[in-house]
């Protein structure tokens, strides 16, 4: 399987902001955390490695965003793999068994789909302090519900497939059909959505986090950042422009690759 | 001077070149057959004349229809020869009509984009195309909308919708093939009879159709033009060793030798079984024997429940009544719940290779699974032999063993699927329409293998299908059914012989067959299936059979023994 240019500009530029990411802090003679009020709002200059300037307390701005990259990230990967894991299990379990146990695992999520959960997260946070375990949880709560149903209707699907009947004749086992001949046509669609449900949970903490909700000072994370740059946008835009601009570019990659990746594992099937 | 003059026609898709320097000629009120297997270039020699290719295409030559250049005219100036003047069929009407406009809708609206004002006119001349089309109760149908119409009748309105302007040429795309054959021989005699002047372009790949209903044929191979000429002089003393392939593969129904009548004992009965769905009962009280080495051929139309009792038998869908006894022991429940010598001793091969193989395995995997389920003790080395054996027997080299099934041919992989079945030496393979969906020579190679595994194991073979002059080059004995009952069974040389009931007869007569000298006779059934959620009370075959009297509408036959076959019917011949 070849990948397409999408795929690969996508990905490679995803890879090199993570490196950057990584790898930046390190190399910088600054800290995330160090205030330096000689120097309040410095503009971006390479003369003393302010890369991306400094904010209102002089930290420096390049690892501050390499840090907030950092925790978007991680925050994102950790959050989809918590909906990767319920999502996947639970739709699987509701397409392959069917009937009734899926009539009601479904109705089930079409009760949780009708709460509020950006009203619930907030409320979480609220009451249990900022917690940075409690995000991933919150946001993978809420991305599973939507990966259980792909799933489930994907599984359905592949259950009525031929190869599944024959299967069935030839004695396989209900466990060597799911692990043999389900799971591994159900493997493109979840790369495929959990690739798109990366950036929307990037979105969610960057919008918790510009709320006050999300990491705790001096931590930051790519929504803190320009919730602070807004503050700043008059007298320093570059704390804004820098940390929106990286936030746009990596949710575009996000979805971009997934598109790709959707055309690609489409492609595939069809031919 | 002909009406429609392609020269050097030729069409790439980047560095694919699907159909190259075809000339084609048709006159006025001409039938030309275009012929080939699927990736001859047929269909997009057709899309090209209408100027329907996708953008991708580049297409060159020239393509002169009534001396005017359609090759490269803007889309206005086609549209005036479009619908117009070149109407169109397509294989799935479906498609082809808007399924929220009501039918007299779209009849009127064709008629008034090309200048009909007079709108008592207007309906007029929808209704009387509908008529003559053979839509009954015309003027109920006007406000029916297309799903309310059986395939049949959809293909009808499809054919007044473009002849209803009288256009100059009509190409039909595989007008027929997905109809039932009852219902294909009249859409087939409804074309003749009503296209008066108009040109026919048929397009199609089925010889038997072109052998009776066509004046020229083009035999079109790879996207070049290997033969064309008379229809008759072509059968006759074909030039191209192409077209001699094709028609030694085209299997007939009215002649040929049939398997004599396998003498083995019976491995597998089902007796009094029957099959329901929600609210149709789609099998009733079916009974039949398969002995050891015979092939038993079911036949039937759409809604026949030729599929529904053999998947019964299988224990794919639950029995609501009668037994299945295979090898003296019932079979009962589920497959899942059988034990698994009997799983292993029955196999299944299906109509549509692609999607019987799972798109994540290797062709070594799929074929190689059975054995991993069944004889758990064979080492790796013991089982890749036994894949290569068996992939071998089926026609297949080892260097498929590494391939995907998205990387074969249509051909290939169901070759792929027979050897699965067989790997584990099954006493019955049944094959659901198993060659359906091959091109004919591919089909004919398939049938050869099927019969040397047969005479080399004692194989016995459940072969489902609609197409009677395939079934008549592989059965021994057949089974016919007709809206969830068996009608009559008997040994293939009686049946193609001597048929006794008359829907077994009209079905050998509806078969198109290969040779043009043969006069086509005249769809000999009219209207179409019922449906099996409503069956006609008494005998279900009443309301279309040309014999049928008072009594066949009020009691139901049973079986009986006539002269060598069992027949259901009041008046067996």
């Amino acid at each position: 399987m070849r990948a397409g240019r999408g795929i690969r500009v996508t990905g490679g530029i995803l890879i090199v902001v993570a490196i950057t990411a990584l790898v930046g802090p390190w190399i910088s003679p600054h800290d995330y955390f160090t205030t330096n009020f000689d120097r309040p709002l410095a503009p971006p200059s390479l003369g003393d490695m302010h890369l991306f300037g400094t904010d209102d307390l002089g930290r420096d701005l390049f690892v501050r965003t390499m840090l907030g990259i950092r925790v978007s990230l991680l925050v994102a990967i950790v959050a989809s793999f918590v909906s990767l894991v319920i999502g996947v299990a639970y739709g699987a379990i509701a397409g392959f068994v069917g009937g009734r146990v899926d009539a009601a695992m479904m109705r089930f999520v079409d009760t949780l789909y009708a709460l509020p959960f950006i009203f619930f997260v907030i409320l979480l946070m609220v009451a249990f302090e900022r917690n940075f375990l409690l995000i991933f949880v919150a946001i993978g709560a809420i991305n599973w519900l939507d990966m259980a149903r792909i799933v489930r209707g994907q599984t359905l699907g592949l259950r009525e497939r031929e190869f599944v009947e024959a299967a069935r004749l030839m004695g396989a086992s209900p466990l060597r059909i799911i692990f043999r001949h389900i799971a591994p046509n159900l493997v493109g669609i979840v790369i495929v959505y959990v690739t798109l449900t990366i950036p929307q949970a990037i979105l969610v903490e960057s919008f918790l986090s510009y709320l006050g909700l999300g990491v705790q000072e001096p931590q930051t994370s790519l929504g803190a950042l320009v919730e602070n740059g807004v503050k700043l946008m008059e007298s320093a835009s570059w704390a804004l422009l820098i940390p929106a601009t990286l936030l746009a570019l990596i949710l575009m990659c996000f979805n971009f690759l997934g598109d790709g990746l959707r055309d690609q594992f489409d492609a595939r099937s069809l031919s | 001077m002909s009406l429609l003059d392609v020269q050097g026609l030729t069409i790439r898709y980047g560095n694919d070149t699907v159909v190259d320097g075809v000339d084609l000629y048709i006159d006025r009120g001409e039938s030309v057959g275009l012929v080939g297997e699927s990736g001859s270039g047929k269909s997009q020699s057709a899309l090209a004349i209408l100027g329907l290719l996708p953008r991708q295409a580049e297409v060159s030559g020239s393509i002169l229809f009534d001396e005017q250049q359609l090759l490269g005219a803007s889309e206005r100036e086609l549209d005036t020869f479009r619908a117009r003047r070149i109407g169109m069929v397509f294989q799935d009407p479906m498609q082809a009509l808007n399924p929220y406009l009501r039918i007299g809708a779209q009849l009127r609206q064709i008629l008034r984009s090309h200048g009909g004002t007079d709108k008592a006119a207007v309906d007029a001349r929808v209704l009387e195309m509908l008529a003559k089309v053979g839509l009954p109760d015309p003027d109920r149908q006007l406000r029916a909308y297309p799903h309310e119409l059986s395939g049949g009748m959809r293909q009808r309105v499809m054919l007044a919708s473009a002849l209803i302007v009288e256009p100059d040429l009509l190409i039909a795309d595989e007008p027929t093939t997905a109809l039932d054959v009852t219902v294909q021989a009249q859409i087939l005699d409804l074309l003749e009879d009503i296209r008066d002047n108009t040109a026919l372009l048929l397009i199609t790949h089925d010889l038997g159709v072109v052998a009776g209903h066509c004046e020229h044929m083009i035999v079109l191979d790879k996207g070049h033009l290997v033969e064309q000429g008379q229809t008759t002089t072509l059968f006759a003393a074909p030039g191209h060793p192409h077209t001699r392939t094709l028609l030694d593969a085209a299997p007939r129904v009215d002649r040929g030798d049939v398997a004599t009548s396998a003498t083995g004992s019976t491995i597998l009965s089902v007796s009094d079984a029957s099959v329901e769905y929600r609210d149709l009962t789609a099998v009733r009280k079916v009974s039949f024997a398969v002995r050891e080495g015979e092939t038993v051929a079911v036949v039937g139309e759409s809604g026949s429940g030729k599929s529904s009792v053999v998947r019964a038998m299988l224990g794919l869908v639950p029995l609501s009544a009668g037994r299945v006894v295979y090898a003296g022991k019932n079979l009962e429940g589920p497959v899942e719940r059988r034990l698994k010598s009997q799983r292993r001793d029955l196999q299944l091969v299906f109509q549509d290779p692609v999607s019987a193989l799972n798109p994540q395995m290797r062709v070594r995997a799929i074929v190689a699974e059975p054995l991993l389920v069944h004889e758990p003790s064979m080492t790796a080395a013991e089982r890749l032999e036994r894949v290569t054996a068996i992939l071998e027997k089926v026609g297949l080299s080892e260097r498929f063993l590494q391939r995907f099934p998205h990387q074969l041919s249509g051909g290939q992989a169901q070759r792929v699927a027979i050897a699965r079945a067989l790997i584990l030496r099954p006493r019955v393979l049944v094959c659901d329409e198993a060659v359906a969906a091959l091109d004919g020579s591919v089909r004919r190679q398939v049938l050869d293998m099927l019969r040397a595994v047969q005479a080399d194991t004692g194989l016995s073979i459940i072969f489902i299908s609609h197409d009677l002059a395939v079934v008549r080059s592989i059965s021994h004995r057949v089974l016919v059914m007709y809206l969830g009952k068996l009608v009559e069974a008997a040994d293939s040389g009686t049946l193609f012989t001597a048929p006794r009931h008359p829907y077994t007869q009209a079905l050998l007569d509806s078969v198109p067959v290969p040779d043009p000298v043969v006069v086509p006779k005249r769809a000999p059934l009219r209207g179409e299936v019922p449906s099996p959620v409503n069956p006609p009370p008494g005998c279900v075959f009443h309301p279309r059979c040309t014999k049928a009297e008072a009594r066949c509408g009020s009691t139901a036959p049973s079986m009986r023994d006539v002269a060598g076959s069992s027949v259901a019917c009041h008046f067996p011949n």
